[in-house]
């Protein structure tokens, strides 16, 4: 039996996800032992034509090109994995999606008119189906490891739902919006980093995006307990998953 | 004959982010050649603005995942300096720690990944491992080291959380620093094998006479702050960048090309740093520089894999020396007040200088922002080796004349993902 084929996509990002891929250190080589990369510009020159059984796609859809460019690869890949905060919400480029693209050119370039940009910086699944999303800025490797090797062994992902907070738990941090008064995004903040920024003696920054039914206007009522004003809400909430739904609409009520 | 032929890349591989190059020459006769980088511009400097200026380091990590130590650590720089705080020693001593791993995981990515395979004829890292086994592992497991450095000192690899203006959210006890010499003392060697190893590949013959911008600091090997100087008179603090440099824009790239006013095209990077910053390199460094053939300075830039190779040696002795005189600082970080501020950063993410500039209104929140990446500096100094080093290689077939190109484009390690705001290649040869 051939082995399956991998394809690695890359739209507006910051390359961080994919680089995940070849940051397995202890486990490339059997990667590559049970499937054939095809497409993976950042780390061969070799390419395969498609079709591809896997496609890995990285970054978010911010031009007129990458837009139609997505489509091609749907028809090209038999499962399509978005990996990332760019790809699953949007990323931290969505904060245009809150300004006039125009103003934002104009303050970066000298001759806007060289440059072919949307309104909005959008996720993949906005304008294809996506098989499977796997969140985080950046992605976790172990979590990038176990949706590989699901799709290899024809089995649904393990990948929870659930908040941060469990993850204090399990790895027995003590709650730092509780025991410190630090404000903390892990109550509304899907698992899958470990719970790392709690370690380190400072309130998780959501770069996960939104957890399973999250009470993100709960939680905005003890953070304002805390002594935070609105305008600091709306800032946590835009950051690297502005655009997934439970934080866009839970920003858009603290917002004057 | 004469025949005008054109060679294009629409998309280069074994670099960071999205760009080609486009050539149409006739003969040995350059008629245009373009380094263009189509990674959609994302607009950082823009919404960056309003946002609070505590909040630079994690979001402007955002820009690059392959060096966010690198923008987390000129933004906290140019932060402190608009503050006119200066970290105690210790403090400094961690983010150099971090900053050096960030060094051994990318210039480690780099030269067995993305450059080692062009020298051996091996389309990338992976192909290249099923002859020599032994060389990739050993890649990797210096890569991992490194990512296991930013991760002990910044929570995670890809875009650290621990690292903040004034500091850090927690230091590391002495014994989780302890826990990285053995790991460490291996590493020394198998750096200093990487840098024979390296030395030995074919290199074609091609010196460029560059202006070299790094950056110096009075005590040490120019990494996470210091001034600006070059071989060419240049010697300024971080808040003149704009009396001597300027960015201006193409019509063919999305990255601002940056040069020195009235001067033109300059180089920053492992190449720069070495030439410039020799002496200040730790003394195993030196040697492993010195075996390997390289002299005081370096000025083919298909060596500048054995410069990262060298500094990948001189990473591992610097941790190891601030390892041993660690003591945990009494505080993770200073208090830090930028409100009503100008603040201008430097450092040496791993291809060279990256400059931060910010103003902070009277509420603390970022009123203006601008951010040079290092490979929107090289932008010009890339297309000006390309342009030499075509007329004396344009017998080669398309297909290896291309190869060759991209390997002297992948000789700055670009990082395109940084730069927008960069590779196809294209040869079009004129009949």
């Amino acid at each position: 039996m051939s082995k399956p084929k991998l394809a690695v996509w890359k739209f507006a990002s910051c390359d961080g996800c994919q680089l995940s891929l070849l940051d397995c250190e202890d486990e490339l080589l059997d990667i590559v032992g049970a499937i054939d990369i095809a497409y993976f510009p950042e780390a061969t020159r070799a390419e395969l034509p498609g079709p591809y059984d896997v496609s890995l796609v990285e970054g978010s859809v911010t031009t007129p090109h990458d837009a139609a460019r997505i489509q091609e690869i749907r028809k090209l890949s038999g499962t399509l994995i978005t990996i990332g905060a760019c790809a699953t919400a949007g990323g931290i480029q969505a904060l245009r999606n809150w300004a006039d693209v125009d103003d934002f050119l104009s303050i970066v370039y000298a001759h806007p008119e060289y440059l072919d940009t949307l309104e909005t910086s959008t996720p993949i699944a906005d304008h294809v189906p996506v098989d499977f999303e796997l969140r985080g800025c950046p992605i976790s490797k172990v979590q990038l490891i176990e949706v590989i090797s699901a799709f290899v062994q024809k089995r649904k992902p393990n990948v929870p739902g659930h908040s941060v907070c469990v993850e204090c738990k399990l790895r027995g941090t003590s709650c730092v919006m509780v025991a410190s008064a630090i404000p903390c995004l892990g109550p509304v903040t899907q698992a899958g980093c470990g719970a790392i920024c709690p370690a380190f003696d400072r309130g998780c920054y959501g770069c996960f995006g939104p957890a399973e039914s999250p009470n993100v206007i709960a939680l905005g009522d003890w953070w304002k307990s805390l002594g935070i004003e609105d305008d600091d809400l709306v800032r946590a909430l835009r950051t690297f998953n502005s655009y997934a739904p439970e934080f866009k609409e839970a920003s858009a009520t603290y917002e004057r | 004959m004469s025949a005008e032929r054109e060679i294009a890349v629409d998309y280069l591989a074994r670099v960071e982010g999205e760009g080609a190059m486009y050539l149409r020459l006739k003969d040995d006769e350059v008629l245009d050649l373009q380094f263009k980088i189509f990674e959609p511009p994302r607009f950082f400097e823009a919404f960056l603005r309003g946002r609070r200026f505590q909040e630079a380091p994690d979001i402007t990590a955002r820009i690059c995942g392959i060096c966010p130590v690198a923008y987390q650590t000129s933004a906290c720089n140019a932060m402190e300096h608009a503050a006119d705080v200066i970290l105690p020693a210790e403090l400094l001593d961690l983010r150099r720690i971090l900053y050096c791993g960030e060094w051994i995981e990318s210039h480690g990515l780099h030269v067995y990944f993305l450059h080692a395979p062009d020298f051996l004829g091996y389309e990338s890292g992976i192909a290249m491992a099923g002859d020599h086994p032994d060389r990739v592992k050993a890649g990797l497991r210096l890569k991992k080291l490194g990512n296991h450095i930013m991760t002990v000192l910044g929570g995670r690899e890809i875009h650290p959380i621990n690292v903040k203006v004034g500091g850090f959210y927690r230091t590391p006890a002495t014994e989780e620093l302890q826990a990285l010499v053995p790991e460490l003392e291996w590493a020394l060697q198998a750096a200093i094998d990487t840098a024979s190893w390296v030395a030995g590949f074919p290199f074609p013959e091609f010196e460029r006479d560059y202006e070299y911008v790094a950056v110096r600091h009075p005590d040490r090997y120019g990494v996470e702050d210091g001034r600006i100087i070059s071989n060419r008179g240049i010697d300024i603090a971080p808040e003149q960048w704009r009396e001597v440099f300027e960015e201006s824009h193409v019509a063919w790239s999305n990255a601002l090309h940056a040069h020195v006013k009235e001067r033109g095209s300059y180089h920053v990077g492992p190449m720069a740093r070495y030439s410039l910053n020799f002496e200040q390199l730790t003394p195993l460094a030196q040697k492993a520089a010195l075996d390997s053939g390289l002299g005081p300075t370096c000025s083919n830039p298909f060596r500048s894999i054995v410069v990262r190779a060298v500094e990948i040696v001189f990473a591992i002795e610097e941790i190891l020396s601030i390892i041993d005189r660690y003591r945990r600082p009494a505080a993770p970080a200073v208090p830090v007040v930028a409100d009503g501020r100008i603040g201008h950063g430097v450092s040496e993410a791993p291809r060279g200088i990256l400059y931060h500039r910010y103003e902070i209104d009277d509420a603390g929140l970022i009123s203006d922002a601008q951010i040079v990446p290092p490979t929107s500096q090289n932008q010009l100094s890339i297309e000006d080796d390309l342009r030499h080093f075509v007329p004396p290689h344009a017998h080669l077939e398309d297909k290896d004349l291309q190869w060759q190109l991209e390997q002297a484009i992948r000789n700055y390690d670009p990082c395109i993902s940084c730069a927008t705001h960069f590779l196809d290649l294209t040869v079009e040869r004129e009949t």
